[in-house]
């Protein structure tokens, strides 16, 4: 059944349209293979702990599903701040006063020395201790994962903004441009065209790297996922369905991120 | 009228600029007036980029005095102010900005740095563009033109900034042969329009019909200035002779 779609699917498109599409379609097939041919395996899954056509298959289910929110709530925040940060650490980078070029690298190789798992426990169990404010679970797990992120997003940045031809400041400078709007009209949107993608690595690594904060008892995917698998027994049919929700969330970004490239390439051909 | 008499918009004075040991310009010394036209020949890595770059601070000088419109120019604020005011750049690159479309390249100095409206400085753009005469390629990206028509738009760009001093780094050498002519045509137009200029170009013919004066440059030194009549038929230094006969030759 399935081959009489996809060649349906696969009618011939322009050149290099149909490598892509057929990429597309691929990576959704082998999601959807993986749920039979794991249940294929026999006696060891009872996907009924699951399944959404029996009544407390499907509260589980639900129960599990309602950890998406913190999960991308959490992702989106974290990645919010670590863009700035790490845009915000970029710059002194690319100055030419060496002292300003040091922080940057402290910066940069401090955070980045340090495990997320070490950081996030660090700031929810050490850092109320250091301040005396109590910041709890969702804010200690964004902190971490903003400020550890925040170092590789300031590489990426310092890359994007090099790459761009020393002309372009020249010439901005040459029509009376000072350096905020310098690098807001005309370096950055260049820069950031180039380096897309790479944030958009750094966006499903996020993703990924926010089920840790399941450990200092944030309530997203992998936290609903270990308490449903602590009273049900089922751990293999459980987080075989998270790592289903995890593959689904972050193909959804990766199209979006390609979305993103094709629409910003689409008025200037470079 | 002759220029010269009038009081110089540039002065420049015993100017040098050195990398390392290296000397890029060594004593350079020349004074432009309001209206004049001078165009800077020499051969390659005698200095005619670092010379007009210096004028308006891409490069550093070292020693010597740089007056632009009677400020002095160094590291400070009002340096700044009188060379974003007085000064238009047009460069061999075009170095047009490739994310914005050929109007937004215009506006875009005009409105941030000069408070310009919105609408007045497309009003002014397309006035400019007018003058290159490529008023219809205004909502194009840079990459959809050809070379001869990035580089007017470059300089409508300038032209945007309404500069009293325009300087031309080798306009046209990044040009294929069939497009310098258009906008050798344009930068005719504007020294035709009583714009003050100093135009590196090894365009001879072009030179001799626009140029006050000619200015000849080897090895960071000017060597000979002199009125184009002059400089063209009887130069006075032999390596100027030497230089006029190659280029002149093929
Ligand atoms: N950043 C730099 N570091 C070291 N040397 C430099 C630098 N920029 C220029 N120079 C040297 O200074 C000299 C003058 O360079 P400049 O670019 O002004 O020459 P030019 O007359 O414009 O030559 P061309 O016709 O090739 O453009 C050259 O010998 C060049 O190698
Ligand atoms: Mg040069």
């Amino acid at each position: 059944m399935g081959t009489g779609m996809d060649s349906h699917n696969l009618k011939p498109t322009p050149h290099g349209e149909r490598g892509k599409k057929k990429a597309r379609v691929s990576r959704w097939l082998l999601l959807l293979a993986l749920i039979p041919a794991l249940s294929a395996c026999g006696d060891s899954f009872g996907w009924y702990v699951v399944d959404p056509t029996n009544k407390s298959g499907w509260l589980n289910l639900k129960f599990m599903l309602s950890g998406l929110w913190y999960t991308i709530a959490l992702s989106l925040t974290a990645m919010s701040i670590s863009l700035v940060v790490g845009l915000i650490v970029s710059l002194p980078a690319l100055s030419p006063y060496k002292a300003l070029r040091m922080t940057n690298r402290v910066y940069v190789d401090v955070v980045r020395s340090v495990p997320l798992l070490v950081l996030m426990l660090w700031v929810y169990h050490g850092l109320p201790i250091l301040t005396g404010i109590q910041i709890g679970a969702f804010w200690s797990g964004v902190i971490a994962l903003s400020a550890s992120d925040s170092a590789f997003e300031a590489e990426i940045f310092r890359g994007g903004i090099q790459s761009v031809d020393k002309g372009q400041y020249e010439a901005a400078q040459t029509v009376a441009l000072g350096y905020t709007d310098t690098m807001r009209f005309v370096i950055l949107p260049q820069a950031i065209k180039r380096i897309l993608p790479a944030i958009g690595n750094q966006f499903i690594y996020m993703l990924k790297m926010s089920s840790l904060v399941s450990v200092i008892g944030v309530e997203e995917l992998t936290r609903k996922a270990n308490e449903l698998s602590t009273v049900e027994y089922r751990p293999l049919e459980i987080y075989t369905v998270l790592i289903l929700e995890y593959m689904v969330l972050i193909l959804l970004v990766s199209a979006g991120v390609r979305w993103m490239e094709r629409r910003m390439l689409a008025g200037e051909r470079r | 009228m002759s220029p010269n008499e009038r009081t110089p918009v540039i002065r420049l004075h015993d100017v040098s600029k050195l990398y390392g040991d290296f000397r890029a310009l060594d004593a350079v010394s020349l004074d432009v007036a309001e209206g004049e036209r001078v165009v800077v020949c020499g051969p390659s890595g005698s200095g005619k980029s670092t010379l007009i770059r210096c004028v308006n601070r891409l490069e550093k000088h070292d020693e010597g005095e740089i007056v632009l419109d009677g400020v002095t120019l160094g590291n400070n604020r009002e340096s700044r102010r009188v060379i974003a005011d007085t000064v238009g750049m047009v460069f061999q690159q075009f170095n047009l900005f490739p994310h914005l479309t050929v109007l937004q390249n215009l506006t875009l100095g005009p409105v941030r740095s000069r408070g310009v409206s919105e609408n007045d400085a497309k009003a002014r753009a397309m006035k400019y563009l007018d003058r290159v005469r490529i008023p219809e390629q205004a909502d194009k990206y840079p990459t959809q033109l050809s070379g001869g028509q990035q580089q007017r738009v470059a300089i409508a760009r300038a032209l945007c900034m309404e500069p009293r001093v325009m300087l031309f780094d080798e306009p046209t050498s990044a040009l294929d042969p069939e497009m310098i002519n258009e906008v050798l045509e344009v930068m005719a137009e504007l020294a035709g329009s009583g714009m003050t200029m100093i135009c590196v170009t090894h365009e001879m013919g072009f030179a001799r019909r626009v140029a006050d004066t000619m200015v000849f440059m080897d090895k960071g030194a000017i060597v000979e200035t002199a009125p184009p009549e002059k400089f063209f038929t009887n130069p006075e230094s032999a390596r100027c002779q030497d230089f006029l006969q190659k280029i002149l030759a093929h």
